[in-house]
């Protein structure tokens, strides 16, 4: 074979490699950075009541003078806004705070839900899996809609406590905290059982046999060998509920009360009720920030755990 | 040095440290283990072998408290240890899989049962330290499960097994997850810590190899049962039953009806032989009778006292001939003349005896039918039995064969080493013709597969002690294979 053949092969197979990385790149550029660009442009703009109800706009006909006054438009006058009124900050605490607090919810019903599933006889266990995420097949708003029906005060659960007499008066659950709660921790359950699952159904049954035959009881058993084998599985799971949950909107609006505090739904208020878009894009900017530090983290743990099995 | 032969299976007073009184264990409808009753001594190196599915692991698991018996007890150290959880247990267990825990370090594994234990932690790291050393993996002590080799795992997982200095060692196919060199060598290894820390070990394993390499005692199992139970010697040289003798190493099986033989060479033997009849004559004698030459009766009548016998030609036995003679010639019709397959007796040959190869010529009368005492008289061993095994197939002589087999289904097994093959006629009590089928070339010995004239397989093995240039036996030569009186075992089917 001549050198020039292989040469070109070897372009060739380049050429191949670049197009299919380019792919999922393309995609990032296109829908992840190009609008965050935009939202990021947004957030350093002024208000307007024009529309788009900001300014300044880029004017390219003004040429290099249009470039420079675009420019002198910009500042971060909303970021300083955000610190300025204690809603914001508070929003913020308020969302990280009902999504470590679901989060650890949603692990403490999840873990053991996950941990029967792993042990249930193998042919249980795809009836089971599929339990878990049938609810996916249905709208995320009608089953968060169907929540209100069931805590609202005439709604379900407080007519049957009352027809059992457990309680006189109806619960007030609906536009409470808890409300939110059981709204998170209900739609987030699946994303905390499956990484838990996957790891324990990976899990060697034989180690907790060493363990035993070593000398631990079955719980020692469970708390130094099965806890930290799943603890990738933990992790994972965490991850995917936290990180959705602080900037959860839905859940919040219809569940939540006046004084449940999330800023998602802040974001929400801002952008369609005071139609403020450039503080609104600010407080989406600052949100991402907070977010990028847990996602950076998860991808670590994920990256450590791909080593450790590897 | 001598050594005092390690045996105390033998020593009535000796107490068993492990012992299974009729245990049975029931999954269900399947019965794992079935009244099984076994005694296992301290100290030993005691191997269960079978196939998988013979109950092997199960007995394994109720030894380690993973199982209990249905029925019948265990008893270690003379105390039943049913009911007992594995925690509880003085048993340690090296698992297949190693199971060790993949988030401790090699260290950590090795401590992890001296942990549960709560002793305190310099005689821990003392510990951990010794085992470290004798299984020589101090410098991966720090290194986690996946970041050393197979061979490496093994040995943390001996080494855990081994740190809590348990009565009892179970090894659950310790070696099968390793090359076959590296097998080979912690097969000795084992040996050597066994020895160091005389533990008793149990080790369960399909592999017959190393079964034989490591144990003191082998259990052969089938079916839930222990068909038995001796050492490795005894286990391959004298198979209680055709199972133990195929499951262990290669064998020939030889399947026929069983006929007492005299226990002195028979008067008529003798004197169709003469006293002076040179001893091949009697390997010769029971040699195949397709061999032998297309006479009939009175023609070799005639030649009888003419002819004397040439110790290389093979010879018609009377029951062949009378076979032959009364019963396979009507219906198949003449034997063809076999003498020319003969090979050329050497000019040597020739120089001292210079006789014409033909069988000698039987008495019509003597050819009877069994259980007539026919064949064989001669310097061979008397008593024993001769097997009836093919048509047109000298019957073998088993001189190691019970008589009081007489007249029953009997198999006689025969390793293939035991069996020798060459061009030409062999000295040997009994010989087969056949054509090399197939070569299994293993470098260090050849099995050659041969096949009678009656189809039937039989196995030789040499030992390659030429270069494989000189070695003279190919495909589809004609060849001899012959065996010993003994070189046998017989067993009932």
């Amino acid at each position: 074979m001549s050198g020039d053949g292989l040469d070109t092969r070897h372009r060739g197979e380049a050429l191949r490699k670049a197009v299919l990385i380019a792919v999922p790149y393309l995609w990032l550029v296109a829908l992840f950075l190009v609008p965050f660009f935009i939202v990021l442009k947004i957030s350093l703009s002024d208000i307007a009541l024009a529309r788009p109800p900001y300014m300044p706009q880029l004017d390219l006909s003004a040429g290099l003078a249009g470039l420079r006054d675009f420019f002198a438009g910009l500042d971060f006058e909303n970021f300083v806004f955000l610190t300025e009124d204690s809603l914001y900050w508070k929003a913020y605490l308020s969302s990280l705070q009902i999504a470590a607090v679901s989060t650890i919810i949603t692990l403490l019903v999840g873990y053991p839900i996950a941990y029967g599933m792993a042990r249930a006889a193998p042919e249980w266990r795809p009836t089971l899996l599929m339990l878990v995420i049938l609810p996916f097949w249905t709208s995320f708003l009608i089953r968060v809609y169907s929540w209100m029906g069931i805590l609202s005060n005439e709604g379900t659960l407080n007519s049957v406590l009352l027809w059992l007499g457990v309680i006189d008066v109806p619960l007030q659950i609906m536009n409470t905290n808890i409300a939110v709660y059981i709204g998170v921790v209900y739609t987030y359950l699946p994303f905390m059982i499956l990484p838990i699952y996957a790891t324990l159904d990976k899990m060697d049954s034989s180690l907790l046999e060493a363990a035993e035959d070593l000398g631990c009881s079955r719980t020692e058993a469970f708390w130094l060998v099965t806890l930290p084998l799943s603890k990738g599985g933990i992790i994972a799971g965490c991850f995917l509920v936290f990180i959705p949950t602080i900037g959860e909107f839905v859940i919040p609006t219809l569940l939540g009360g006046s004084d449940t505090l999330m800023i998602g739904k802040v974001l929400w208020e801002e952008f369609f009720s005071n139609r403020d878009w450039p503080v609104a894009s600010a407080v989406a900017v600052v949100l991402l920030m907070i977010l990028i530090i847990p996602i950076v983290l998860f991808q670590r743990n994920e990256q450590k755990q791909r080593e450790a099995e590897g | 040095m001598a050594q005092t032969v390690f045996a105390p299976w033998e020593d009535p007073e000796e107490k068993p440290l492990i012992e299974f009184r009729n245990v049975t264990k029931r999954f269900g409808e399947f019965v794992a283990i079935d009244d099984l009753s076994l005694a296992i001594y301290s100290k030993e190196f005691f191997a269960l072998l079978g196939p998988s599915g013979c109950g092997k692991t199960t007995m394994m698991r109720m030894l380690a408290g993973f199982e209990d018996p249905s029925e019948g007890a265990i008893l270690l150290d003379g105390r039943d240890i049913s009911g007992v959880p594995p925690n509880r247990r003085a048993v340690n267990m090296m698992f297949q899989s190693y199971a060790l825990f993949p988030h401790l370090s090699v260290w950590d594994n090795i401590a992890f049962g001296l942990k549960r234990e709560g002793q305190p932690k310099d005689k821990i790291a003392a510990r951990v330290d010794e085992m470290l050393r004798l299984t020589r993996l101090n410098k991966f002590a720090t290194r986690k499960p996946h970041q050393i080799s197979g061979g490496q795992r093994q040995r943390v997982a001996l080494a855990r097994s081994l740190a809590k200095a348990p009565k009892l060692l179970l090894l659950d196919e310790p070696l099968g997850a390793l090359d076959r060199k590296l097998r080979e060598e912690t097969q000795f290894e084992l040996m050597d810590i066994q020895e160091k820390t005389g533990t008793t070990f149990v080790i369960v394993t399909h592999d017959q190899e190393e079964a034989m390499t490591v144990a003191s005692r082998v259990a052969v199992m089938d079916e839930g049962r222990i068909v038995q139970v001796a050492t490795p010697s005894v286990i391959y040289e004298a198979p209680i039953s055709v199972y133990v003798a195929d499951f262990i190493g290669d064998v020939n099986l030889v399947r026929g009806t069983a006929r007492a033989r005299p226990e002195t060479p028979s008067v008529a033997a003798e004197a169709v032989a003469g006293p002076t009849a040179p001893e091949p004559a009697a390997a010769a004698a029971v040699a195949p009778n397709l061999a032998a030459p297309e006479q009939t009766a009175s023609e070799r009548s005639a030649a009888e006292a003419a002819l004397p016998v040439d110790p290389r030609a093979p010879q018609p036995n009377a029951l062949g001939e009378w076979l032959h003679d009364k019963v396979l010639f009507p219906i198949l019709g003449r034997r063809k003349p076999q003498q020319k397959l003969l090979p050329a007796p050497s000019p040597q040959e020739r120089a001292t005896s210079d006789r014409p190869q033909t069988a000698p010529p039987r008495d019509a009368a003597q050819a009877k039918p069994a259980p007539a005492h026919a064949d064989d008289p001669d310097a061979l061993a008397g008593g024993g039995i001769v097997i009836d095994w093919a048509e047109g197939q000298p019957p073998v002589i088993a001189t190691n064969g019970d008589a009081a087999l007489d007249g029953k289904p009997v198999v006689l097994a025969l390793r293939p080493e035991k069996v020798s093959i060459g061009k030409a006629a062999l000295d040997m009590p009994n010989t087969l013709r056949g054509k090399v089928i197939d070569i299994a070339y293993l470098g260090n010995i050849s099995t050659y597969h041969v096949q009678l004239a009656d189809g039937s397989m039989i196995k030789a093995q040499t030992a390659n002690t030429r270069r494989l240039s000189r070695r003279d036996i190919t495909w589809e030569d004609e060849v001899w294979v012959g065996f010993s009186a003994t070189a046998g075992v017989v067993l009932e089917e």
